[in-house]
């Protein structure tokens, strides 16, 4: 199930591991991206840190750590064709994989429901 | 993400925005439309074929009287006298020290008569710079922006698909030179002018004739795809093109000998605002020069952004962008005289990362945008 921070991230957790990348509203409001930087494998971020920046046209957007861990794996496709991220921001344009620490975070997250209010409201 | 706040001002194109879904952001004070589509194909469509702009947030002001010529030709620092009626000349106008207050275009209807088009963001700065000026001079000074809204159509189809429906005979238009007629049976002033590097065309129009002028060329444009185009992708196609931003490239502490505009200051001239800075400028030798650059990587200089060499801050930039055209990291950024040549490398500092930067020749990219060519006599 898809959880999703304040600041636009979604993290969907399988066992100890969480994928993230950034909501589909986000991908909308930055528009064309075209440069992703992504974090190194083995980075340790805490909730709430930058984990990599995603850059388009208009500007660049840090991306935060929606939970604290290690980077496991990153999609090194947004390398090459960053703009998956615009055609499919909550599926093939995942940026990293993070081994997380603290199950509680977790709660601190929103639901898609409470994600899609969030944002009318803000 | 900005917030959009209720009191920004709207262009008479405002509501067909809000109907083709643009997103609007606040510019300078104006609710303008970012981006439509996409800005990356956005600028394609003006690239291959055509796109249009919605452009009535520019100042347009008209000077009337028999000084118009002197009076003119005494606040910019081009030659508007040597104009030909019906021609036009960009040109910065600059302060006692030679920075430049604005970047802007006149329109020569005869030597009696002209209209000057500013940047939005400068209207009332401009306005009341001219006014004073105005003071010594036997002219009139009438601010119409608010009844003028502006179209530009851009791109190596434009031609063709206005002339479709166009009273006028375009291919008659010469670079940089305008005409009064009809478009669709609307009363027009046509220029061949734009900020994009492509052929195209401006049209200044009545607020109220603007709706059915832009509903109209985007149905005749449809076969040829045209787009809806926003200020994301001309910011883009300038960049491209290396046409000055003011505000980002160009203000008050840069002169248009460091902005490489030299081409627009006319010494010949008995006087000008800022001659005497400029002069001793030139003669002094200049300090820093606008370049433009090629970024190693993907990421992205933007204004501000630190221009390194040997570990040494050695200049800045001021605009940067993916040009999409190219499929490079482009920038434009001033650098210190001795440094400013073709493939010199240099280190731009973007966000606490290094990555290498190369001058290169401008513009970036030169698309279909004719030249300005002396007629022949035949």
């Amino acid at each position: 199930m898809k959880k999703y921070s304040k600041t636009h991230e979604w993290v969907e957790v399988d066992g100890k591991i969480a994928t993230i990348g950034i909501s589909n509203h986000a991908q909308e409001e930055l528009g064309d991206v075209v440069f992703v930087e992504l974090p190194e494998i083995g980075k340790e971020v805490k909730k709430g840190e930058v984990l990599c920046s995603v850059e388009s046209v208009k500007a660049a957007s840090d991306i935060y750590a929606p939970l604290t861990g290690k980077v496991i794996e990153v999609n090194t496709e947004l390398d090459t064709t960053p703009e998956i991220i615009n055609q499919d921001a909550e599926g093939k344009g995942w940026i990293a994989k993070l081994e997380f620490t603290d199950e509680s975070e977790l709660d601190d997250l929103m639901s898609e429901e409470e994600y899609k209010k969030f944002v009318e409201q803000h | 993400m900005t917030e959009m706040k209720d009191d920004l001002k709207k262009t008479p194109l405002f509501n067909e925005h809000l109907r083709l879904k643009a997103k609007m952001v606040d510019f300078s004070g104006w609710s303008m439309p970012l981006q439509y589509s996409s800005i990356i194909e956005e600028v394609k469509a003006v690239r291959e074929n055509i796109g249009m702009f919605d452009v009535s947030h520019m100042g347009e002001f008209l000077v009337k009287g028999p000084d118009t010529e002197k009076f003119i030709d005494k606040v910019i620092t081009n030659s508007f006298s040597t104009l030909k009626n019906g021609e036009i000349c960009y040109s910065p106008i600059c302060n006692e020290n030679g920075g430049i207050i604005d970047d802007l275009l006149v329109y020569k209807f005869s030597n009696q008569k002209a209209m000057i088009v500013v940047n939005a963001s400068n209207i009332s700065k401009d306005f009341n710079w001219f006014k004073k000026q105005a003071e010594s001079f036997r002219v009139d000074l009438f601010n119409i922006s608010e009844e003028t809204a502006l179209i530009a159509v851009q791109g190596p189809k434009t031609e063709e698909v206005l002339q479709e429906i166009s009273q006028i005979v375009l291919k008659d238009i010469e670079y940089y030179c305008f005409t009064e007629g009809r478009v669709n049976g609307i009363k027009v002033l046509i220029s061949r002018t734009g900020y994009t590097g492509e052929d195209g065309f401006e049209l200044y129009v009545s607020p109220d004739a603007s709706i059915p002028l832009w509903r109209k060329i985007l149905e005749v444009g449809q076969s040829v795809g045209i787009k809806p185009c926003g200020l994301g992708a001309r910011d883009v196609l300038r960049l491209e093109a290396a046409y000055m931003l003011y505000g980002n490239d160009i203000d008050e502490n840069t002169t248009p000998l460091e902005a490489s505009l030299t081409w627009t200051v006319k010494f010949e001239k008995e006087d000008f605002i800022g001659k005497n800075a400029l002069l001793e400028q030139k003669e002094q030798g200049l300090e820093k020069v606008l370049k433009g650059f090629v970024i190693s990587g993907k990421a992205i200089a933007r204004h501000g952004d630190k221009i390194l060499k040997d570990e040494k801050e050695v200049g800045y930039i001021t605009s940067g962008t993916k040009s999409p055209t190219l499929d490079k990291s482009i920038a434009l950024g001033y650098v210190k005289k001795d440094f400013a040549k073709i493939n010199e490398e240099f280190i731009v500092k973007i966000r606490d990362k290094d990555f290498k930067a190369t001058i290169v020749k401008l513009p970036f990219y030169r698309g279909t945008v004719k030249s300005k060519t002396k007629k022949k006599s035949s």
